[in-house]
């Protein structure tokens, strides 16, 4: 692992010409902002319409609507992309500062908690919530842009020089406080119930983003909005068990 | 595939970075790869730091106690890395061409000097062709232009890609041909053929009824009044998006007329094509969604109940079957939606759960409910049909294909997601696949157990399913190819039950589960990782047999085709025999029953296997051999069928007496043969 790492970061230095790593992403960003351009420009082209040939060589066709005739493409026709949305960027940047909310509450576990059970599934989350972050840090990296919606400079201010606001689900600073404070199966209340309305925040940031129109047709976005959707209802059947099971009393 | 593309994302910027590496050793004359040098780096100890490289594959967890890993000392563990001048090595198979996609179904071009390219750039109004990353074309989107799984009908071969269709001629297979590039996009394009109709999944929102590529735009931005209340606009809905199962009439190959749009409330992730054998007029199409539930206002009648009781008519738990009238495939429609995980005793339409240990990280994950099937296989002649339904494996009775009804359902501690499933021919074994990862994951490396993301092989009798062991593709793969079970087809190998399949960048691999408990591989294929510091998507999804020829569908690189060749596991007249098969079309999921040829080719195959499993002493197989020889060189004189004839009575006595069943049916098989060969 780490040979790769570095493997990666002595290409990427090696290629800027002794840059850091940021340039080297804002690189990558701006040619993927060239070929989607390019893509775009292709698209506006006049559709040059060719006789279609039943005699030899490929053909490129497209059809139309069901009882719609089918078109014949030029044979240069290449790839293109659905537009870009910027409710997907701001998707994917909002979940990485949700996830890292939800790391930083099971980072608390092994001094608040002895459950048993309560330490697996945190480190399920943790493992499972990291390894996405860093999958939505590539993803913005690749199509060029920053990995937080914060004013660069200027954390916690948003990009209209607001104070962040938190995003669906996520436990505000009083609540924050309180999971800190609490220990043992207090904390294993809070917790859980924590992390079940942090969850369903993001149920709620995929179900708004799928809501939006244009948005979620990006191949990575889609997969990875859905994987995160079944991973987290599973995770929210869990612990809602879990709540049940330890703590009968609490009437949901 | 299932849709958790951890690993599609390194796809991209894999690509950039590697074609980074490309362009300085071309800048360097050929000059062998670089190999940088490595340094400490940001360990797993510190997953907080914003500069953790998000490249860098994820590490491998330990090997869990008790579990064996697979093999890093097989040929295939360490071959070099390519896109397309990767190493490769076989066994027991030979490649024969791999064509490259076609350039609709790519971003970019792979080579700065095509003049495509230069049309771009000059469009751009740059002259950077120097420092246009040349394999970054191919793989910025790759998962936007993966190739899916196969179809094939007589000399025709169908490839599902994410942004549409490309349909081969494959009359001489080693020279296959484009015919069609269809452009349709919408993800996975998982494919079926019939007659003159072709079937295509579509899964994505971007998805048109019109097969534009142009997606939906973007909504304006929220108004400043929105944003303060945080209100969001309710989305139009979308009369031109697609999500379901699209109908082409393919009487013109060359010009594929969409004729159908059937629209289903998850979309279509995989479908299935359902021959009803007592119904001439209508074919079916059983439809796995696995993806979110559309909004009513889209769709009407769709919603997304998580909890049945309050939701009895949820979206989720539940296929859809569609009926397609022949004559008329334009009145193609939902008929039915049969709740298969239903408990019979109370009702409950979530009535299953998968009972896991492992999630997809290869965490501990308890049991969760089963909403959804992946992909389901039908095999009408025995009126069965196997789903692999996320958190189960399951048999379903398909007599009335209308309204399946479960039998049967298994599941396994070391599953974590049943993905698709096969019959042996006979029926008496399902082969199901664990996609453990969602197949986007490296899942081959040493230290991942063999249990773990392997082929799950069944019996099957009286419609119950009992487990007999684990297949796994034994070779180790590096960490940066995507390898899990995948597609697979049967190999019609008369007297065995011989699979081939795909394992993504695993490369091929065909396996005898003739004996259900033992397992074993006969033949290999496989190719280094597209890329050695980053996982880039890519490898085969589906490897299937048809007509004497393998067929893969490698997702990046395009299509290869293979033949068998003999070795210690396999022999000439076995391979001879397979190919003696021929079939009009195939789908892999609507599983038909292979009839052998009574030839002296195909006997001559059981005669290889009788003397391999030492079922017949040396010299009555050399006599039989000989006997063969003689029909087949006198053009089946009278004289020498009549000395064929009079060898079966012993053949017969001798199926009484073997030990192993299947080397008793070889000899009744055998004996049938040679009592009336076919010319």
């Amino acid at each position: 692992m780490k040979n790769i790492s570095n493997g990666l970061n002595g290409r990427i230095r090696r290629f800027v010409r002794g840059g850091r790593i940021r340039p080297a992403r804002a690189f990558i960003g701006f040619f993927a902002q060239l070929l989607l351009g390019s893509a775009l420009m292709t698209q506006f082209s006049p559709a040059i319409r060719a006789e279609q040939d039943h005699s030899s060589g490929p053909v490129v066709v497209q059809p139309g609507a069901p009882g719609q005739p089918t078109k014949t493409l030029p044979a240069s026709t290449m790839g293109k992309l659905p537009p870009r949305s910027q409710a997907e960027v701001d998707f994917m940047q909002g979940m990485i500062m949700h996830h890292a909310q939800a790391v930083e509450m099971t980072a608390m576990i092994p001094s608040h908690t002895g459950n048993k059970g309560l330490r697996l599934l945190g480190a399920r989350i943790r493992s499972s919530q990291m390894d996405e972050i860093k999958l939505m840090k590539r993803w913005l990296a690749v199509h060029g842009e920053p990995a937080s919606m914060e004013m660069p400079g200027m954390p916690g201010m948003d990009k209209s020089g607001h104070p962040m606001p938190l995003m669906p689900g996520m436990l505000t600073p009083q609540q924050m406080d309180a999971l800190r404070k609490a220990k043992a199966a207090d904390f294993d209340h809070l917790f859980l119930a924590g992390m079940i309305q942090h969850h369903n925040g993001a149920l709620t940031m995929v179900k708004d983003l799928f809501d939006t129109p244009g948005a979620g047709q990006d191949a990575e976005v889609f997969n990875f909005a859905t994987d995160a959707d079944n991973t987290q209802r599973a995770e929210i059947k869990i612990m809602n068990t879990m709540l049940d099971k330890e703590f009968p009393e609490e009437k949901r | 595939m299932n849709g958790v593309p951890r690993i599609a994302l390194h796809a991209t910027a894999a690509a950039v970075i590697f074609f980074c590496t490309f362009t300085q050793v071309h800048a360097q004359a050929q000059s062998p790869a670089p190999s940088p040098s490595p340094s400490a780096s940001p360990s797993a100890q510190q997953p907080d730091d914003e500069d953790r490289n998000p490249f860098v594959p994820e590490a491998a967890a330990p090997l869990p106690p008790g579990m064996t890993g697979s093999d890093v000392n097989d040929p295939r563990a360490k071959l070099s890395p390519g896109l397309y001048n990767a190493g490769e090595t076989a066994m027991g198979m030979k490649h024969l061409l791999l064509l490259k996609k076609p350039s609709a179904f790519q971003l970019g071009t792979s080579d700065p000097d095509d003049p495509k390219v230069q049309k771009m750039l000059s469009q751009m109004g740059g002259n950077a062709v120097a420092k246009i990353p040349k394999a970054m074309h191919l793989v910025i989107a790759q998962l936007a232009f993966a190739n899916s799984d196969l179809a094939f009908q007589g000399n025709y071969l169908f490839q599902g890609n994410f942004y549409g269709m490309n349909i081969y001629d494959i009359s001489n297979p080693a020279k296959a041909t484009l015919v069609t590039s269809m452009v349709c996009p919408g993800g996975q394009g998982d494919v079926s053929v019939y007659k003159n109709l072709m079937f295509m999944s579509v899964e994505t929102p971007n998805g048109r009824i019109d097969c534009g590529t142009q997606g939906f735009p973007p909504g304006p931005p929220p108004t400043p009044e929105e944003e303060k209340e945080k209100k969001r606009p309710v989305p139009a809905a979308q009369k031109d998006r697609f999500r379901g199962v699209r109908i082409f009439d393919i009487s013109d190959i060359k010009n594929p007329k969409q004729v159908a749009a059937v629209q289903t409330c998850r979309g279509s992730h995989t479908h299935t094509l359902v021959i009803d054998p007592n119904d001439k007029e209508n074919v079916y199409i059983y439809v796995s969604g696995t993806s979110f539930v559309r909004r009513p206002e889209e769709l009407a009648g769709c919603s997304a109940g998580e909890e049945p009781d309050k939701d009895p008519n949820t979206a989720l738990f539940r296929i859809d079957v569609i009926k397609v009238p022949l004559a008329a495939p334009q009145d193609a429609k939902i008929v039915s939606n049969p709740r298969v995980f239903i408990d019979p005793r109370t009702g409950a339409i979530n009535g299953l759960n998968n009972g896991g240990t492992h999630g997809k990280n290869g965490k501990e994950e308890k049991a969760k409910d089963t909403n959804q099937c992946h992909d389901i296989t039908v095999y009408s002649a025995i009126g069965l049909a196997a789903g692999a339904c996320s958190g189960n494996g399951i048999l379903l009775d398909i007599k009335d294909p209308v309204n399946p009804k479960r039998v049967d359902a298994v599941n396994d501690p070391n599953y974590s997601y049943w993905h698709s499933a096969s019959f042996s021919n006979d029926g008496t074994k399902v082969v199901f696949t664990d996609e453990w990862g969602g197949g986007l994951g490296a899942r081959c490396r040493p230290t991942d157990p063999n249990k773990w993301g392997a082929d799950a092989i069944f019996d099957l009798s009286n419609d119950k399913l009992s487990f007999q062991s684990y297949y796994k593709m034994p070779a180790a793969q590096s960490d940066t190819e995507n390898c899990v079970a995948h597609n697979g087809s049967l190999i019609p190998v008369p007297g065995r039950d011989i699979e081939v399949q795909a394992w993504y960048q695993g490369g091929v691999s065909v396996m005898d589960f003739t004996d259900p408990a033992h397992p074993f591989e006969i033949a290999y294929f496989d190719r280094g990782p597209i890329d050695p510091k980053m996982l880039v998507l890519g490898g085969d999804w589906s490897a299937y047999w048809y007509n004497g020829y393998i067929y893969g569908s490698e997702i990046a690189r395009g299509l290869d085709v293979f033949e068998l060749t003999p070795s210690k596991f396999l022999t000439q007249n076995e391979i001879d025999a397979a190919r003696s098969v021929r079939v009009n079309e195939l789908n892999v999921q609507n599983q038909q029953k292979i009839e052998w040829p009574a030839s002296l080719t195909v006997a001559k195959a059981y005669l290889d296997q009788l003397s391999r499993s030492q079922a017949l002493p040396d010299n009555k197989v050399a006599a039989l051999r000989k006997a063969i020889a003689s029909a087949e060189s006198s053009h089946m004189s009278a004289g020498s069928l009549a000395k064929l004839k009079k060898m079966t009575p012993a053949l017969q006595k001798d199926a009484g007496t073997v030990k192993s069943s299947a080397d008793a049916a070889r000899l009744h098989a055998l004996a049938a043969i040679l009592e009336h060969p076919a010319a």
